[in-house]
């Protein structure tokens, strides 16, 4: 980090003394699973350095914001629409929790056997680590799983700024209303938080700038399918983490840079990986900063990730915002339709996510698929049944895995991947 | 060329040496606090001029020793196939690990199954519960089916617990055959749960050092109805199957 911070974080009242352990930890395994990879993109850079800024210049921008009467709005899933947090000049933050800090403390208000994600974002806060968490005016949970369901109760009995959306768990003409209803609630809480109206000019430019980010995100996605896979999976995932708490309109930009490289690199033929090394997919729980445990694994085992069938990846970008609206109403309508697109698995039945992961398989042309479940992650957990019996009636590789932010079966998970590889490789020379 | 391969497991370190001729010889020590040495052992009573190393521990050769390396799931279905070339299943039970592979015609692996973290259904299991029960691991299973089982069993899913399980059981004056045959169809049990997910196919080859274990394996042929081989040395089969690729 460039300067020093700590007045800032003593401000927001953070543990110094664990903060700064986790720091170091963070540095330490940046720099090992990331710096050390090989032929990255030069545009890579500013993604190092908002990793490097990530508790750091990006708080201070956050505090600025604040003083000039913006508010703070944290998230944890890609259901709660960004475009109304922008509408009303909010900052729309995606709080991490990829990481194993305060398990003991967090299973002082939840049960150990809780998924790492959850753990993690409680553990966190316990803990005084997270400037995010501190900074946010409002932290928005959603009822997507039983477990962050009943966890956000706790979650607000220690932050007190939770609010929670109701997001249905089927797609009929009652659930569609009933989450339109919702996302109207939101934009009331929106404009009452903040004392800013809602217009159609200010909802059409946020949703301007959401699109253009989504684009981008698209765009990146595209540029994988290339054998030469002109980035790795890591840099990708690490991306697509970025995107949920940098400025949207700088990211985008910088993304766009980045992929201008890319499509050089595609036409001259330059990749991070020798040209037919093993494509894999992953698909399945959201990947929170900095859970880069099994792209580590694999991409250190000689393949590469092509994509991520992930609320950190695809699911968080496919579908666009149609703008083409004439009132307020009008808008949040549409973006009650867009959200009601997403594939995640606490819908039923979910087939979309089925269909959507084939066709993914084709255009990124990847060899094989593994789907990543964190333990205690039940939609996930049961819904790579369904993912592998379709994969497997097309003799596709597939590989399941259900892990957390241990490194305890790190032996394991390397068997297990490599000797997926083997597969894939045997296929591939048959 | 003299080929050999290295299959550096948890409990122990096995080596198979494949001479020119063809003539196959076998190597095994206690991989203990020191795999390096011990390999630098079982290198030093027959030198080859290629290694692949396998298992666990394949990774400290790839640094050290600049071997190919292999998974001990590729090698030991390719170590299976060589000796019983009807294979289309393996079944591993190696030290801390098990697993089942289901193998192409062409006796490439088509998928894999491997248990989770804990050791139930693992050699290291058995091994623990033998010693619970006062038996030599080799002699452990040379019970058979006993007479009167007694109809008990083990429900314990956690190794510790399981111990505990068997040492109530002792303490009860149950005659240790039948804990023996409860334990060993427990890991029947876990080790089928297995083979569900994949596609068993004829023939079966058991693998590991397990495989030695008789009840075992009129164990697993009762609740598969398939046909079981078991190779005189099952527990080199991965060593083997590294030496030949
Ligand atoms: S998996 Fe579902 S619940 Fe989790 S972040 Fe994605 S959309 Fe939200
Ligand atoms: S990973 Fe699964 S269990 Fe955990 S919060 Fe997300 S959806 Fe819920």
């Amino acid at each position: 980090m460039s300067k020093d911070y700590t007045t800032m974080w003593k401000e927001l009242g953070l543990n110094l003394q664990a903060h700064d352990g986790l720091l170091s930890v963070l540095t330490n395994a940046y720099k090992n699973i990331y710096l050390s990879q090989k032929n990255r993109p030069a545009a890579m850079d500013y993604f190092d350095f908002v990793i490097s800024e990530v508790h750091g210049l990006r708080i201070e921008e956050l505090l600025e914001a604040k003083k000039a009467n913006k508010k703070i709005i944290g998230t944890f899933c890609i259901f709660v629409p960004e475009e109304l947090i922008l509408a009303v000049n909010g900052v729309c933050i995606g709080l991490c929790s990829g990481a194993e800090v305060g398990s003991d403390s967090a299973e002082t208000h939840i049960p150990r056997n809780t998924c790492a994600l959850i753990k993690s974002f409680m553990g966190f806060k316990l803990s005084g680590l997270c400037p995010y968490v501190e900074s946010a005016d409002l932290i928005v949970g959603e009822t997507t799983c039983d477990g962050k369901k009943k966890a956000y109760e706790a979650f607000n009995e220690i932050t007190g700024k939770v609010y929670v959306m109701e997001v249905p768990h089927k797609k009929d003409d009652s659930d569609r209303f009933l989450w339109k209803e919702e996302v109207e609630k939101f934009a009331d809480k929106l404009t009452e938080l903040s004392s800013e109206k809602i217009t159609v000019e200010k909802l059409k430019e946020s949703i301007r700038i959401v699109n253009e980010k989504r684009l981008a995100l698209q765009r990146l996605s595209k540029l994988r399918a290339a054998d030469h896979a002109p980035i790795s999976g890591l840099d990708a995932l690490l991306i697509n983490q970025i995107s949920f708490f940098d400025n949207p309109v700088r990211f985008t930009a910088k993304l766009n840079e980045l992929c201008d490289e890319l499509d050089k690199r595609v036409k001259s033929g330059v990749g991070v990986a020798p040209k037919g090394s093993p494509r894999v997919m992953i698909a399945g729980s959201p990947m929170a900063i900095p859970n880069w445990k099994l792209h580590a694994v694999i991409e250190g085992s000689g393949a590469v990730v092509v994509g991520e069938e992930s609320c950190v990846g695809e699911r968080n970008y496919r579908t666009l915002l149609d703008t083409n609206f004439s009132t307020v109403e009008g808008g949040i309508e549409a973006i009650a339709e867009r959200y009601m697109t997403i594939d995640c698995a606490c819908f039923t039945p979910n087939t979309e996510r089925l269909d959507n992961l084939e066709e993914m398989m084709k255009t990124l042309n990847a060899n094989g698929i593994i789907h990543y479940a964190l333990l205690f992650c039940t939609l996930y957990m049961m819904e790579s049944y369904k993912v592998q019996s379709v994969f497997k009636e097309k003799d596709m590789p597939f590989l399941r895995i259900e892990t957390d932010y241990s490194l305890e079966d790190m032996g394991q998970l390397k068997t297990r991947v490599e000797a997926f590889l083997e597969v894939i490789r045997e296929g591939n020379s048959n | 060329m003299k080929r050999a391969g290295l299959d550096i497991g948890s409990r122990f370190i096995k080596y198979a040496v494949i001479d020119k001729d063809g003539a196959v010889s076998f190597y095994k020590k206690e991989t203990g606090h020191n795999p390096m040495s011990v390999c630098e052992e079982l290198f030093d009573s027959d030198r080859a001029d290629r290694l692949t190393a396998t298992g666990y521990g394949r990774h400290l050769m790839e640094i050290s020793g600049n071997a190919n390396t292999i998974t001990e799931i590729k090698a030991v279905a390719r170590g299976a196939r060589e000796v019983f070339p009807c294979c289309r299943t393996v079944i591993d039970i190696g030290g801390q690990d098990t697993k089942v592979i289901s193998l192409k015609q062409d006796g490439g692996v088509q998928s894999f199954e491997m248990n989770d973290r804990c050791a139930a259904g693992t050699g290291r299991f058995l091994e623990i519960m033998a010693k619970a029960l006062g038996y030599d691991i080799r002699e452990f299973g040379r019970d058979g089916y006993p007479s009167d089982n007694s109809n008990i069993s083990i429900n314990s899913m956690c190794t510790v617990f399981a111990e505990s399980e068997v040492i109530g059981l002792i303490n009860k004056g149950i005659k240790r055959e039948a804990i023996s045959y409860a334990l060993h169809s427990s890991v029947t049990q876990k080790v089928t749960a297995l083979t569900k997910r994949i596609d068993v196919k004829d023939d079966i080859v058991f693998a590991g050092g397990c495989a030695l274990n008789g009840t075992l394996v009129d164990m697993f042929k009762d609740t598969l109805q398939k046909n079981i081989h078991v190779h005189e040395t099952p527990d080199m089969l991965a060593a083997l199957g590294a030496a030949l690729y």
